[in-house]
């Protein structure tokens, strides 16, 4: 018999708690957690099949909205991917103001890391400091590129938007307060006894384990994993700047924290030195259409690790084949780990701390069949099969669907 | 602690009043689309670049264009603003643009009505 004290309880993939649709399935012997089962897959969006069916120029735009959050990452995977492909030298200038926007975009994520996790954890007041300083950062990426999210600021080629010394000042001024307010944060979390009482210990993840699991970014190096993109394999204008990769050993959220709040100070370094030394010239080559036959895979530090692309091109206006891999999906397989045995009350600020982002981790779409391995499934089928498998439970959405196309026929 | 709390007492509320105050969008920002009819040459540059097929540029005369411009399509990326040979196209810094009567999202630009659609939108 079944021992009366486990018990199996999902989350999701609808849960008040969650702000993106996933699942897990926790197993749970009293409060402790014996087993995870993480299923993805509830918002996928079918971005790299719509890649096909656009232009290269069309697909910046398209890649960009991966995620709200950094979307610049994935832009400029994308277009350095094409780059590659099409041996464009893309101008100096243009490559310091994708560094300038890629670092303010880190310091906005991570900001807005620090607020949730301070939510996670019931410290509430530092969602709000950091989310009103968070404030600062979007209005000079809006004045920089024109919008607050989505920057739009890169093109195959190069950037779209110069800057000028005006703005250059806005932004010196927007991060000579932050980087105030980050050392006053970087005192909060290395002083303030609940913060490090609470987040000390919890979701564990040994250097061994973090190697395994193929940990990125701030998750991987607060395991001692010393890996950045920026530096091991730079692109850009990073080969030409100054900054340190952040590493930690304490190997819990305590330690992802230390790392996302000190590489913040590295971001604002980063930035002077860029608005220091930008090189002046053209902001952009012209790109051909139709970009020739071939691939390339481009990997990219996003804020929350690495950022994979690969694009194949065939010498048409549209790419063969766009295959993205953002960094989440390597993170999340580590939460397992560093869930083992551990409360159910830190389930929220463990994943929390690997920043997730579950929509742009949503890829692939396989349906698994009782008696065959895989089958796919043209989109007619699956529609049916949906309405069948509802009809059998008693749920008819024949009204209801009259009732929509109706409402939303376009005039 | 308590330097913050000061601080934060004595400091202006960091929020504003919307909508009764405003922001106002920087320079370069990219809110709705404006057309320029009497520039467009009709070479649908703009069409073919669009992400989302927002924008319709259509014959109405000879060497007279219009354009239609779904706002609940358009993602105001300016990519179309990028790509008028003409400079007929432009960004503005509008953003206001929810509307509950989804007609009113599809924005005509010719030469002769555009000043009715312009004051429709407004309302
Ligand atoms: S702004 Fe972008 S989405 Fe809107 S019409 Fe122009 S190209 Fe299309
Ligand atoms: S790209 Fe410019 S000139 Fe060409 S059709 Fe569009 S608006 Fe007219």
């Amino acid at each position: 018999m079944a021992d009366p004290r486990k018990f199996k309880i999902p989350i999701g993939p609808q849960h008040p708690a969650l702000k993106e649709p996933e699942s897990f399935s926790v197993a749970l012997k009293g409060e402790k957690i014996k087993g995870l089962d993480i299923r993805l897959g509830y918002n996928h969006r079918g971005i790299e099949k719509a890649c096909e069916g656009k232009t290269f120029i069309q697909d910046v735009y398209l890649l960009e909205r991966i995620c709200g959050i950094c979307s610049h990452s994935h832009s400029t995977c994308f277009v350095q991917a094409v780059e590659e492909i099409a041996g464009l030298a893309v101008p100096r200038r243009a490559l310091y103001i994708r560094t300038l926007v890629a670092e303010l975009e880190r310091v906005h994520s991570h900001y807005l890391w620090l607020g949730v996790a301070g939510h996670e954890i019931g410290f509430d007041t530092l969602l709000m400091y950091t989310w009103r300083d968070r404030e600062a950062i979007m209005d000079v990426l809006a004045l920089l590129t024109g919008n607050r999210v989505n920057y739009g600021i890169n093109c195959l080629g190069g950037v779209r938007r110069d800057i000028d010394a005006t703005q250059i000042k806005e932004v010196i001024k927007a991060i000579d307060e932050l980087e105030e307010r980050t050392k006053y944060y970087i005192e909060v979390a290395t002083q303030e006894v609940t913060i490090i009482e609470r987040l000390s210990g919890v979701g564990i993840l040994s250097h061994e384990d973090a190697l395994r699991l193929g940990a990125v970014g701030p998750t991987g190096r607060a395991s001692g994993v010393n890996r950045d993109v920026r530096r091991d394999d730079a692109y850009a204008a990073y080969a030409e700047l100054k900054f340190d990769v952040i590493t930690d050993d304490h190997c819990d959220v305590y330690g992802r924290t230390l790392v996302r709040v000190k590489e913040l100070l590295q971001s604002f370094s980063i930035i002077r030195q860029v608005l220091k030394n930008l090189p002046d010239g053209p902001i952009a080559v012209r790109a051909p259409r139709k970009i020739p036959a071939g691939e390339a895979f481009n990997r990219y530090e996003a804020p929350r690790g690495e950022d994979v692309h690969y694009v194949k091109a065939n010498g048409t206006e549209f790419p063969e084949r766009v295959k993205v891999r953002a960094p989440t999906l390597a993170n999340i397989r580590s939460v397992k780990q560093m869930l083992k045995d551990r409360y159910l009350a830190d389930m929220p600020i463990v994943i929390a701390a690997i920043d997730p982002c579950f929509s742009c981790t949503d890829r692939l779409i396989s349906v698994k069949h009782d008696n065959k391995e895989k089958e796919v499934m043209e989109w007619q089928a699956l529609r049916s099969y949906s309405i069948d498998w509802y009809s059998k439970r008693g749920v008819d959405f024949t009204e209801l669907n009259k009732k929509l196309e109706e409402k939303f026929k376009h005039k | 602690m308590l330097r913050q709390v000061l601080k934060s007492i004595l400091k202006k509320p960091v929020t504003i009043m919307y909508p009764y105050e405003k922001l106002e969008m920087p320079d370069k920002f990219r809110g709705k689309l404006k057309f320029s009819p009497e520039k467009c040459i009709g070479c649908k540059m703009c069409m073919k670049d669009c992400p989302t097929g927002a924008i319709t540029i259509n014959k109405i005369g000879e060497k007279k264009f219009e354009a239609v411009i779904d706002l609940d399509k358009c993602i105001y990326c300016a990519q179309c603003v990028d790509s008028c040979p003409k400079k007929a196209l432009e960004a503005t810094k509008e953003v206001e643009l929810a509307q509950l009567d989804k007609g009113k999202l599809r924005v005509i630009f010719d030469a002769e009505s555009q000043k009715t659609t312009e004051e429709e939108s407004k309302k």
